[in-house]
């Protein structure tokens, strides 16, 4: 597989501030690479560096085997880009706006389509600050896919959706990687890394700290899944001596057994050899969050 | 070509959906017409000491409309550009490969067409009103209309190039342009004004801008020397423009 996008050893650094400490990383073709970590974290100064729009410090990086910084040019031409924090003039309609954007390269995308796809058709004719910020949204990323990219940069393309529109852009998304079209892209939600990446680069403090398929990360770093019941039961000290049980939690009577493997079938038999039948006996999955919490010391949020 | 094409359509569009350019632009210099046409009406001076000893509204006219390009340049233009910067359309136009000279092209392209409509709308004003005279070189007026607009569009660029934000751009337009509107050449005659009135006027590009349409249009001829510091003005705010424009 050809590599699409290679970042060997980037730094960037904003005065006292380091922004990118070291990052290296290779995307390949029609993949969806994820960058996930909190706000600060560096990943939009590392997709604006692949994009020629800052000037890292030091560090090799190419997308589509060109140098964004000598061959911005030709390269812009060919990816799409969703930046954070920008904007269209107020004034300026949807269907102008995509007009417009696409007169940049001679054989782009059909944007009536787009418009349709990202259901913003109905809005056609709507000002820019006259449309709702998700309305913005799906229009800022229809913008990113109207000159038929062959790389397409992401940057929290659903800050700012709500939950349904959030799946329908999800969708949207794997339908354009079905076109071959390879997605970087830069999140802070776990569940979108996890649903919608083929692999991901948890970033935290401008270093990548593990990257791996999401399921490869989650076996990895937070095997253990929680099996968790309410019971009375004084002693449970023979639930700890099974091997595949790792800790038990109690909280009143709410218990939580962590474990990996067959910890479930292993709680539930030893449960039921007790005499314990507990109604409400049901297992937590690891996700990213833990994986995350458990490789930076701190939740995503913070 | 194409994107700069579509873009000075856009901005067009945009201009003409932005009600307070649209006053500044259009109503202001209509308005001082008529107010000027109430007050002296457009009969000459019968000395010929005051508005060049023609009639105030013959006097007035070309002034009005080096005015227009005037208004265009010092706010028009810098406050869009640099709503632009701060809002970060521009980012997302460079993310785009849309070039700064696109956009610089636009907005000088756009400053012509809509000088041309103001001027027309002024001139039709005029003659309805006060049976104005129409120019006496027109060939001579319409090269001194072009280079006049295509100087405080660049101009107008530079602000936007270097004002950091909005509210600097609006500030200071509106101190250029009223000081430049009073002073001149398109408030009070200059004939009646101090010699200190004299000296400001003379270190503006208005003053500059209103001779060179003026004398043409009046009959008395080509005007080198003002032209020649339009024509400074317009490079050297090329230059400065393509020097110290920033993206964000």
């Amino acid at each position: 597989m050809t590599n699409v996008i290679e970042v060997e050893h980037l730094r960037k650094t904003y005065g006292q501030t380091v922004a990118v400490d070291d990052v290296s990383f290779q995307v390949n073709e029609g993949e969806i690479f994820g960058l996930l970590g909190p706000n600060g974290a560096g990943k939009t100064t590392t997709v604006e560096s692949l994009q020629g729009l800052r000037r890292p410090d030091s560090g090799h990086l190419r997308v589509l085997g060109l140098n964004p910084q000598t061959e911005t040019a030709t390269l812009r031409r060919r990816i799409g880009s969703q930046l954070q924090e920008s904007a269209l003039p107020d004034r300026i309609r949807v269907w102008e706006a995509l007009d417009l954007f696409a007169a940049v390269v001679p054989n782009s995308s059909d944007w009536q389509l787009l418009m349709e796809q990202w259901g913003i058709s109905d809005k056609r004719k709507a000002a820019f600050s006259s449309l709702s910020g998700g309305q913005r949204q799906r229009l800022l990323v229809a913008l990113a896919l109207v000159n038929d990219p062959e790389v397409v940069f992401l940057d929290e393309m659903t800050t700012g959706l709500d939950p349904a529109a959030r799946r329908v852009a999800w969708g949207l998304i794997r339908a354009i990687r079905e076109r071959g079209t390879t997605i970087l892209l830069v999140t802070h939600f776990m569940d979108e890394a996890e649903h919608l990446c083929d692999r991901v680069a948890v970033v935290d403090r401008g270093r990548i700290v593990a990257l791996d398929a999401p399921q490869g990360l989650i076996t990895t770093h937070a095997s253990d899944i929680r099996v968790i019941f309410t019971s009375d039961y004084p002693d449970l000290s023979w639930l700890e001596e099974l091997p595949e049980v790792h800790r038990i939690t109690r909280n009143g009577p709410r218990i939580e057994v962590e474990g990996s493997g067959p910890v479930l079938a292993r709680v539930a038999a030893a449960l039921v050899q007790h005499g314990i039948v507990p109604s409400d006996l049901r297992t937590e999955q690891p996700t990213l969050e833990n994986v995350f919490l458990k490789l930076t010391g701190h939740s995503v949020h913070e | 070509m194409r994107v700069l094409f579509k873009l000075t359509w856009v901005e067009i569009k945009l201009f003409i959906r932005e009600p307070i350019t649209m006053v500044f632009t259009f109503a202001l210099p209509l308005i001082f017409l008529f107010v000027m046409g109430g007050v002296f009406g457009n009969t000459p001076d019968p000395e010929g000491l005051i508005f060049r000893g023609v009639g105030p509204i013959d006097y007035y006219v070309p002034a009005y409309i080096g005015l227009i390009s005037a208004s265009i340049g010092v706010v028009a233009l810098p406050v869009h550009l640099t709503g632009y910067r701060e809002r970060r359309v521009l980012r997302r136009f460079r993310a785009s490969s849309i070039s700064i000279w696109a956009v610089f092209g636009s907005q000088v392209v756009v400053s012509l067409a809509i000088s041309i409509l103001g001027a027309l709308l002024l001139i039709a004003a005029a003659l309805v009103a006060y049976d104005a005279s129409l120019p006496e070189s027109p060939g001579l007026v319409v090269a001194a209309f072009v280079l006049s607009v295509l100087s405080f569009a660049t101009v107008g660029v530079f602000l936007g190039a270097i004002l950091p934000t909005t509210r600097a751009a609006q500030g200071l337009g509106l101190i250029l342009f009223f000081v430049m509107m009073i002073l001149s050449g398109a408030g009070p005659p200059r004939e009646v004004m101090t010699e200190a009135m004299h000296w400001i006027a003379d270190a503006t590009p208005l003053r500059y801008v209103i001779l060179t349409l003026q004398d043409p249009w009046l009959g008395f001829g080509w005007n080198v020397h003002a032209s020649l510091v339009v024509g400074g003005f317009l490079v050297a705010a090329t230059l400065l423009s393509a020097r110290f424009f920033r993206w964000e």
